[in-house]
């Protein structure tokens, strides 16, 4: 199955806006095999709509019991995956909070979706990619971090401890997994003018901040860097 | 033999029983598996990952209620999803034993089917009332997602909370297309695999859809395993052919692997192992099947008459099967999904009528120096 195609099966949380959009044009475009997950049915028609032949997958990589079906769907659909892209995220308290005012299941919330989803949804998908692995030589988890989660800034509290926690599972996983030639990379976008960005900062000015099409092709590219040359169909 | 009533997969007191060439039977920790593994072993699994397959609806025509489970299917073929063999039963859930629950309505040819978003036809039945082919309406991408939402994994009575589909996929679960989860494979932890490995031993896998276990009907369960539509990796027939090669053991990781690589065999007398690609399992193995690739199995403790257990007869004789099922009753192995498991090597008798077989046809010579060694992970050897 894995072995009879050229291109690479790529699954891509938080599809339907922002960095995860742009990676479905991007990859769509240069022929990759493409399903997407988002929690609002309406925007998943759309953008399954707009780009045809991509699976649009509705579920909250938050939920436990989201996960499970979310990787039925994509495995059955996609027919094995290669690249799982990890960019669906929330902020957490919004507008953004100090700690001190920050409720418990504000934190909570970024903790599921930024920390615990990512790693839910690898750990179901990890049998499939480690077959990948196995077939084609190599397959790749990309989770999406930010600068946040480096540095400390003031208001960023439950979005930056989750991210930080992100980036250092993706080291752990990676070093876990190499001997099964499974990449467990982090990536960090930059300031990108997406809605998430503008939840943050809404007075930011949009003029200095990056297109999510150059982040996404940024990933491509070191997705495509971690990837073993594709096998010919 | 007990029923395993929880559904944990790993259970750290899980129990082995390792069944070795020359039937000498040794209690392990089952954790003691990759012990028990040499240089150059083979080590098989089935990464299919379980599907769905318990789909609660209503049969429209007699607006009764139905739970259909998805049995078989003819082909792993991506874009075929539409077309599914199927049991029928009538109202209720798996708190009720299979065989207890009710029939369902009269089914025919053309009857429509409706499970929440997804909605199917009877294209025909199957030589039983409650045996049928069924057909999906919508397109593939439409199919999966009415299974991954409205369905569940198969349910089984003898367990004491409902499954979800985390309790069912091993951990190297791959593609959704086993009907029932390839549950030998359970076993499996991440660390073990890199324990197998640290062992000199190589690990690689096959997709079998596995089938169902029990229809709840005697006639029905006659007829399993039903035909399984299985996938053999070209990377895994490399590595069966290099272990051909040089005399290694291929250890297959459940019932569903061996039928998978004895169906796809060459038997040509090369050392050349199983064709790589797609198959379809037809046939049943028994004490009377000639074992070619498979030099060893990992499986459940099984029910003497059931078709698991009659395929572990091609690696045993009778004897040595009857001495483990009264060594696993005394030592209360757990039965059933997530119950225990035995390490059958397939005897050297067996082995000796195989490679005499395959000497005449110019096959691999005999490998007669693989005497067992003392496993290690601090069993106790049972007299016997």
């Amino acid at each position: 199955m894995s072995e009879l195609y050229q291109h690479p099966r790529v699954l891509i949380t938080g599809g339907t806006s922002g960095l995860g959009r742009a990676l479905v044009r991007e990859w769509r475009a240069g022929g990759a095999h493409v399903a997407f997950v988002a929690r609002d049915e309406e925007r998943v028609l759309r953008t399954s709509r707009e780009e045809p032949g991509a699976v649009g997958i509705v579920g909250d990589v938050s939920r436990k019991d989201d996960i499970y079906r979310i990787a039925t769907q994509a495995l059955g659909a996609l027919g094995g995956i290669d690249v799982l892209v990890n960019n669906a995220s929330s902020l957490g308290p919004v507008p953004l909070a100090l700690l001190g005012d920050t409720e418990c299941e504000d934190f909570e919330v970024a903790l599921a979706t930024n920390l615990l989803g990512p790693f839910r949804l690898t750990k179901a998908l990890l049998g499939a990619l480690a077959a990948s692995a196995r077939a084609r030589t190599g397959s790749v988890v990309v989770n999406v971090t930010s600068d946040a989660a480096a540095t400390a800034y003031a208001g960023w509290g439950a979005y930056s401890a989750s991210k930080a926690a992100l980036l250092h599972m993706s080291r752990i996983w990676h070093a876990e997994l190499e001997s099964e030639h499974i990449s467990v990379l982090a990536f960090d976008p930059g300031d990108m003018d997406t809605p998430l960005h503008a939840l943050a900062l809404p007075d930011a000015d949009r003029a200095t901040l990056l297109q999510p099409a150059t982040s996404a092709r940024r990933l491509v590219d070191l997705v495509d860097a971690a990837l073993p040359r594709r096998r010919a169909a | 033999m007990i029923a395993a009533d929880r559904p944990m997969l790993r259970p750290s007191d899980a129990k082995l029983l390792y069944i070795d060439q020359c039937a000498r039977l040794v209690h392990l920790p089952r954790s003691a598996f990759s012990g028990l593994l040499r240089r150059g072993d083979l080590v098989i699994a089935n990464d299919a990952a379980t599907l769905p397959a318990s789909l609660q609806g209503t049969h429209w025509p007699s607006e009764a209620p139905v739970e259909v489970r998805l049995a078989g299917r003819p082909t792993l073929d991506l874009g075929a999803v539409a077309e599914f063999a199927a049991i029928v039963f009538g109202a209720g859930d798996f708190r009720t034993r299979t065989e207890d629950r009710p029939r369902p309505p009269a089914l025919a040819p053309g009857d429509e089917l409706a499970f929440g978003p997804l909605r199917a036809v009877v294209r025909r039945l199957l030589d039983h009332p409650r045996f049928i082919a069924i057909q999906f309406r919508g397109s593939p991408d439409a199919i999966w997602a009415g299974l991954a939402r409205h369905g569940k994994p198969i349910q089984y009575s003898h367990l004491a909370s409902e499954l979800a589909l985390w309790d069912v996929w091993t951990s190297n679960a791959a593609l959704p297309v086993a009907f029932e989860p390839p549950s030998a494979g359970f076993l499996f932890s991440w660390q073990m695999l890199a324990d197998i490995r640290a062992h000199g031993a190589a690990f690689a896998t096959l997709t079998h859809a596995a089938g169902i276990s029990s229809t709840g009907d005697p006639e029905l369960d006659q007829r399993l395993p039903f035909d399984e539509p299985y996938y053999i990796p070209r990377a895994t027939a490399a590595a069966v052919a290099i272990a051909r090669r040089h005399g290694d053991r291929v250890i297959a990781i459940g019932t569903t692997v061996v039928r998978a690589l004895e169906h796809a065999a060459m038997r040509d007398g090369s050392d050349a192992g199983v064709r790589s690609g797609f198959g379809l399992a037809t046939q049943r193995i028994d004490s009377r099947s000639e074992l070619a690739v498979s030099d060893a199995v990992l499986s459940g403790t099984h029910e003497p008459g059931t078709s698991h257990y009659e395929l572990l007869r091609a690696f045993a004789d009778d004897d040595t099967l009857v001495r483990a099922n009264r060594e696993l009753n005394a030592a209360a192995y757990r039965t059933h999904e997530y119950g225990d498991s035995v390490l059958i090597e397939r005897s050297k008798a067996r082995r000796r009528e195989a490679d005499s077989q395959s000497r005449h046809s110019g096959g691999r010579p005999p490998n007669d120096e693989s005497i067992v060694e003392a496993p290690g992970g601090g069993g106790t050897p049972t007299a016997t």
